[in-house]
């Protein structure tokens, strides 16, 4: 190996794909049989996590930044003026092994700049995935993304290899696709999705009949749209992610925060800050769509098309809808607990099995972890009542965001509390 | 009832033994400590335990029928926690099931149930940590080398996960603050204990010990590492808060490599 001109190729390689928010490596069932390399049969880990926070859990790179496209909000467009590289197949698998083998990482994400065409990159693309099943033996997390465009046939194959394939939709809307990527059709990035589905059920349903059906794609699809490159509203964002979620079978909608990386006139400016907390408002909407059974119209609509900034979604949802509150703790059904700010998944589960023991006061919820802040104007208990029935959605609101603060204004303030 | 401290060889069998004994004998226990350690009760007096197989075998069915696989677990990995006292909150949480219907382990409004449930969560969230943050280092004859020092006895616990990811390369892991290994040799796993040469180090790659081009590939690794950092989001006390400073010296990723 020339160690000098990987190490310029993964250079460049990865800070190209590095925009590429879609990491996580959970959701396959590939166990390590006959003693080959590698097996992704338990939750995906993180080994490492980048200085911005984001989990590093796969060898994300592209397999060549070359791009006969233009699309504006990308690094790797054509018009850019920047080095550009490629990897050779070899490459790609040799450097994926030995970092598999000193536990670097769980697997391969592996994507690509379209060179020639979408067909020959596709193609380039499953031969990596291939070489690493069929002759390194290799049990670990694959992902492709999906180049738009590709023809049925290939992602048909596309899918045999790897666990996870994804089509970016990037732009959320119609409109700010046609704006940024012209070149691009809102059909190219469907088609495959559509493919992907129907090959997933396909293959689900014959391997209910014969045993030794390969897995197609078992980690499923996933997509990424980037957030803050064109005017669309979080409402749009979700219904887009809600629509994926029920129309594709889409496993994860990931969220990119867009970082100015032009000055073209279409989009931010460079230097303008990356909606982070945008992002993570969104992330949270997702989550609770997925894991707390809300309906997307709940938490955003035609009357409310923001997330609110300063407080999470659950506690605007509470906020919004007061009505429901408070609920009784040794009552109320799980479905409305899971609606309780303050109260996660986890503590939902312990409130649930303890009560059956006996009724719970505020102690115990305390010690059940729950966050009193915010709970506690929401719910009765087995104590007395706590406070606050009529005051308006606005106060308290203010009161949850000061009483939030001054857990941490305390901490700096510990001279002055003395008096 | 007399009323004793229980003093036991420290292993997890030798603690199902001690509940044997607790129960067999109508012991009052004050303490239960693993031999070394000195008891806190001036007054009370010390059984030894010895650890006898037919007792285990006995507390653990009965444990098995009365929790979960789950509570079992919880129970085994809070032991592994090495948290002082913690042996006389098993005990506890044990007689607490063992006196109540069924489901008493879910109970986390009994305190030892919520410590239990608590040092296990602990345990887990170590034994992650150290299945992400292992770094192998691929030795001069062909074994992928790596050591660890955490803070609760994970190894018995991680040995499962590397065993069926890496069935085809042989590799050994050294816990320096237990001095204990555990290798595999493409058959089993077995415990080994040994000196380690100093020199040897935590990364890096000496020439005198590691495999041509294995400093390369922690290098390639470094280099990727801060490739994908995207600095208009940096956000440090988030990466420390994922990444405890006290691990950083096994990471090659955070090798200064001077
Ligand atoms: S086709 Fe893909 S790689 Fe090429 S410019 Fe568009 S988004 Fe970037």
């Amino acid at each position: 190996m020339d160690f000098d001109r990987i190490k310029e190729k993964l250079n460049i390689l990865a800070d190209a794909a590095k925009y590429d928010v879609s990491c996580s490596s959970s959701g396959s069932k590939r166990t390590n049989t006959k003693k080959g390399l590698g097996d992704s049969s338990g939750m995906g880990i993180c080994h490492s996590y980048t200085q911005d926070g984001r989990c590093v859990s796969l060898l994300k790179i592209l397999l060549t930044n070359h791009c006969i496209f233009d699309c504006a909000y990308c690094v790797t467009r054509k018009s850019n003026d920047i080095k550009r590289a490629a990897f050779k197949v070899q490459e790609v698998v040799d450097l994926t092994i030995s970092f598999y083998r000193r536990n670097y990482i769980e697997g391969l994400f592996l994507s690509s700049g379209i060179f020639k065409s979408p067909d020959h990159t596709m193609e380039r693309l499953i031969r990596v995935a291939k070489k690493l099943r069929e002759e390194e033996n290799f049990n670990g997390y694959i992902h492709l993304k999906s180049i738009p465009g590709a023809s049925d046939e290939l992602m048909r194959e596309a899918g045999l290899y790897a666990d996870r394939l994804s089509v970016n939709i990037e732009i959320p809307t119609k409109s700010g696709l046609k704006l940024l990527a012209p070149e691009k059709k809102h059909e190219d990035f469907m088609k495959p999705m559509e493919k992907v589905k129907n090959e997933i059920i396909q293959y689900k349903s014959e391997s209910k009949l014969i045993k030794s059906t390969p897995k197609y794609a078992p980690a499923g699809q996933s997509t990424q749209m980037i957030v803050g490159a064109t005017g669309e509203s979080d409402r749009d964002i979700m219904y887009s992610s809600a629509f994926f979620y029920k129309n594709y079978n889409m496993k994860r909608v990931y969220y990119s925060g867009y970082v100015p990386i032009s000055n073209d006139p279409r989009l931010p400016a460079l230097g303008t800050q990356v909606p982070m907390m945008r992002e993570n408002r969104l992330y949270q909407t997702d989550w609770l769509m997925r894991f707390y059974g809300y309906d997307v119209r709940e938490l955003l609509n035609n009357d409310f098309q923001h997330l609110e900034m300063d407080i999470d979604p659950k506690l605007s949802y509470a906020l919004r809808n007061r009505h429901l509150f408070p609920v009784d703790i040794n009552k109320v059904d799980r479905q409305l607990l899971l609606r309780v700010p303050g109260i996660g998944l986890k503590s939902v589960n312990k409130i649930l099995q303890a009560r059956k023991f006996r009724k719970l006061n505020w102690e115990h919820l305390q010690k059940i972890g729950i966050s009193m802040n915010r709970a506690k104007y929401f719910i009765t208990c087995d104590a007395r009542e706590k406070e606050l029935k009529d005051v308006s959605s606005e106060n308290l609101k203010q009161l949850i965001i000061q009483n939030s603060f001054s857990k941490y204004r305390k901490e700096f303030n510990q001279q002055l509390s003395l008096f | 009832m007399k009323s004793v401290v229980l003093k036991y060889d420290g292993s997890f069998p030798g603690f199902l033994t001690c509940v044997f004994n607790a129960y067999e004998q109508k012991l009052e226990i004050t303490e239960i400590i693993p031999e070394g350690e000195d008891q806190k009760q001036l007054f009370s007096e010390t059984l030894e335990v010895i650890t006898e197989d037919f007792k285990v075998q006995r507390v653990l069915k009965s444990l098995k029928k009365k929790l979960s696989s789950n509570g079992v677990k919880r129970l085994y990995y809070s032991f592994l926690s090495e948290i002082p006292g913690i042996e006389l909150k098993m005990y506890d949480m044990i007689r607490y099931v063992y006196s109540s219907q069924e489901k008493a382990e879910l109970d986390y409004s009994h305190p030892s149930v919520l410590d239990i449930s608590k040092a296990a969560k602990q345990v887990g969230r170590e034994k992650h940590r150290m299945e992400a943050f292992i770094r192998f280092r691929l030795t001069k004859d062909d074994l992928y080398f790596a050591v660890i020092e955490p803070d609760f006895n994970v190894l018995p616990v991680i040995t499962k996960h590397f065993k069926s990811r890496y069935a085809d390369q042989r590799w050994l892991i050294y816990d320096l603050k237990r001095k204990l290994g555990v290798h595999y040799d493409l058959q089993k796993a077995e415990y080994v204990s040994m000196e380690l040469p100093e020199d040897i180090g935590i990364s890096g790659g000496n020439p005198d010990y590691f495999a041509e081009g294995e400093i390369y590939f922690q290098h390639l690794w470094k280099e990727y590492f801060d490739s994908t950092n995207i600095k208009s989001r940096v956000n440090m006390r988030l990466h420390i808060q994922h990444v405890p400073k006290r691990y950083w010296k096994y990471l090659s990723e955070k090798s200064p490599f001077a």
